[in-house]
């Protein structure tokens, strides 16, 4: 990978409306898909995608967060910020993956959790650090890519992950570059500074051992075709699976403690 | 003495303030305080036999986490654990080293948690108690470090853990290294609660951002302070965004108990008895 764009470029880019999303990647990746709607309490979240899906032989549950391309798909989608439903629906389905041996696929797509009245009163902060606890305890493997936006704990919920992979140009931060230069400057037109202070690209991050792959844009940003990181992804996913096939639960839940321990 | 120990609470405060709360102390040095909650001038002694709370309108004051752990462990008891652990700067952001020499060259205050064991009537607990005047109880790497090995090291010894949460969120300055802390804190629990140990999480005020979205909100028994600040999103994020005002008690402990996330509001006269009662109970 050539190091070429600086951090603000990839920030634009990671926020693109015209790269590739969850539903686009489950697409190109699976060979079929069957989607699973709700939490079981409150609703279902349109910002959280959900369901099982075939790859080759193997039957895997994917989750990820999902935006829309125009006003009316955010309306659904709310531009993929998840509210705590999502993440309840997210977890629903990890435990549901767990009873049945699927390994999971995470699609990680979020500036942010939903912050709202709504969200509050619902639990914002109880559903992540919810997830965050029991994730952490899945029996089967957990595979997390952020494919655009990694925006905070609302990435991190769907990232407690045996591995985390980072396409080229997605960011993953503890706040938006505009938030973090507000906090911290009290001026967010000094966003695209943050951005290089941050240290949230891929090539940074995997320099910090916070991600262990990050995944070529170079054919697809070009073209605006994103088959290639398509492909990429089920080589990558079908190579994972096979990883993990005969590593046992133990070792499996003991690994991905190991991973976060050292953070 | 008593400078640095008080602080607005969240009845004297519009939501908005609460950043600037944190930051500045409100009562001056004296004999004689002025209550910012309901105007009255009160004798200090008054406050601090009451609990470091007005004896006339029960405002609380914010507390450090020294004066917290003397009004709950057994006198003498306490027993820190980890204190000398160096804050990194992963991201060599511009300021911060200097930023926290100077902080804790003026207050002996090394990080924004004190851990540590205690007993609390005669019962050996693993106690967190954050800090709210370092960087507004913010959690960078060496708070979750210390929070999880006083969680691993209480699912050795098998003791309940006890942290009194106080914190503006995840310390922006470590950037995604203190995003990470809230997965590192929250497995360690879940292997402690798998042996079957007792958390007991206390949410003083304020609670928020990553704080409340890891180990605040996963306690077997979540207890509050009366009127604390509680939540995931601030309230003024949350105004900016939906750009209205918010409703009066939006976010305080009896808004979290009313929507079903605390189990209980315990005054500070009570907490000892409380947390003791809750240990015996869980054994």
């Amino acid at each position: 990978m050539i190091n070429i764009k600086n951090a603000w470029e990839r920030v634009q880019l990671a926020r693109d409306p015209a790269r590739a999303y969850t539903l686009d990647y489950i697409s190109m990746v699976f060979d079929e898909f069957l989607e699973l709607h709700g939490d079981r309490y409150f609703g279902d979240d349109g910002a959280v995608i959900g369901g099982i899906a075939l790859l080759d032989d193997t039957y895997v549950t994917v989750i990820g967060h999902q935006k829309g391309r125009n006003i009316r798909q955010n309306i659904k989608r709310n531009f993929g910020m998840a509210s705590p439903e999502g993440y309840r629906k997210g977890l629903r389905l990890m435990k549901q993956a767990e009873k049945f041996g699927r390994p999971i696929v995470c699609f990680i797509d979020t500036p942010g959790a939903f912050c709202g009245i709504e969200a509050e009163e619902r639990g914002q902060g109880e559903a992540i650090a919810n997830i965050l606890y029991e994730m952490s305890d899945i029996k089967v493997p957990i595979l997390s890519i952020i494919i655009g936006e990694g925006g905070s704990g609302g990435a991190l919920a769907f990232g407690v992950a045996n591995e985390v992979w980072m396409l080229e140009n997605s960011i993953y931060s503890i706040l938006s570059p505009e938030g973090f230069a507000s906090i911290l400057w009290k001026d967010s037109t000094r966003a695209s500074e943050a951005a290089e202070i941050m240290k949230i690209t891929a090539q940074d991050l995997l320099e910090s051992g916070i991600v262990d792959k990050t995944i070529s844009e170079s054919e697809s940003s070009e073209t605006g075709d994103y088959s290639d990181v398509g492909n990429q992804l089920k080589i990558g996913i079908r190579d994972f699976i096979k990883k993990y096939k005969n590593i046992s639960a133990d070792k499996i839940t003991e690994e991905r403690y190991e991973r976060f321990r050292k953070m | 003495m008593l400078q640095g120990m008080f602080k607005k609470t969240l009845k004297a405060k519009s939501n908005e303030k609460v950043k600037d709360s944190i930051q500045k102390s409100q009562i001056p040095n004296g004999l004689f305080k002025k209550c910012p909650s309901c105007d009255q001038i009160v004798y200090a002694e008054d406050i601090i036999s009451n609990y470091y709370s007005c004896p006339n309108c029960d405002n609380y004051f914010r507390i450090g986490a020294k004066t917290r752990i003397n009004m709950v462990a057994d006198k003498g008891s306490f027993k820190e654990w980890d204190n000398n652990l160096e804050t990194k700067d992963p991201l060599s952001f511009p300021g911060y080293q200097k930023k926290l020499a100077n902080f804790k060259s003026a207050t002996h205050i090394d990080e924004a948690i004190i851990t540590g064991e205690c007993l609390i009537r005669e019962q050996a607990v693993a106690i967190g108690v954050m800090e709210s005047e370092f960087l507004m109880g913010s959690m960078g790497s060496i708070v979750g470090e210390k929070i999880t090995r006083l969680i691993e090291k209480a699912t050795e010894l098998k003791l309940p853990v006890v942290i009194f949460c106080c914190s503006g969120g995840a310390r922006m300055q470590e950037g995604i290294f203190s995003l990470m802390q809230m997965a590192k804190t929250s497995q360690a629990l879940k292997r402690h609660s798998e042996e079957g140990n007792l958390y007991i999480s206390i949410l003083t005020d304020p609670t928020t951002g990553g704080v409340t979205a890891s180990f605040a909100m996963l306690g077997d028994v979540i207890l509050a302070e009366p009127g604390a600040l509680i939540g995931f999103a601030g309230p003024r994020v949350i105004e900016q965004t939906i750009k209205q005002k918010l409703p009066k008690d939006f976010q305080t402990s009896e808004f979290l108990l009313e929507h079903g996330f605390i189990d209980r509001i315990v005054k500070r006269n009570q907490m000892r008895k409380t947390i003791s009662f809750l240990i015996r109970s869980s054994k």
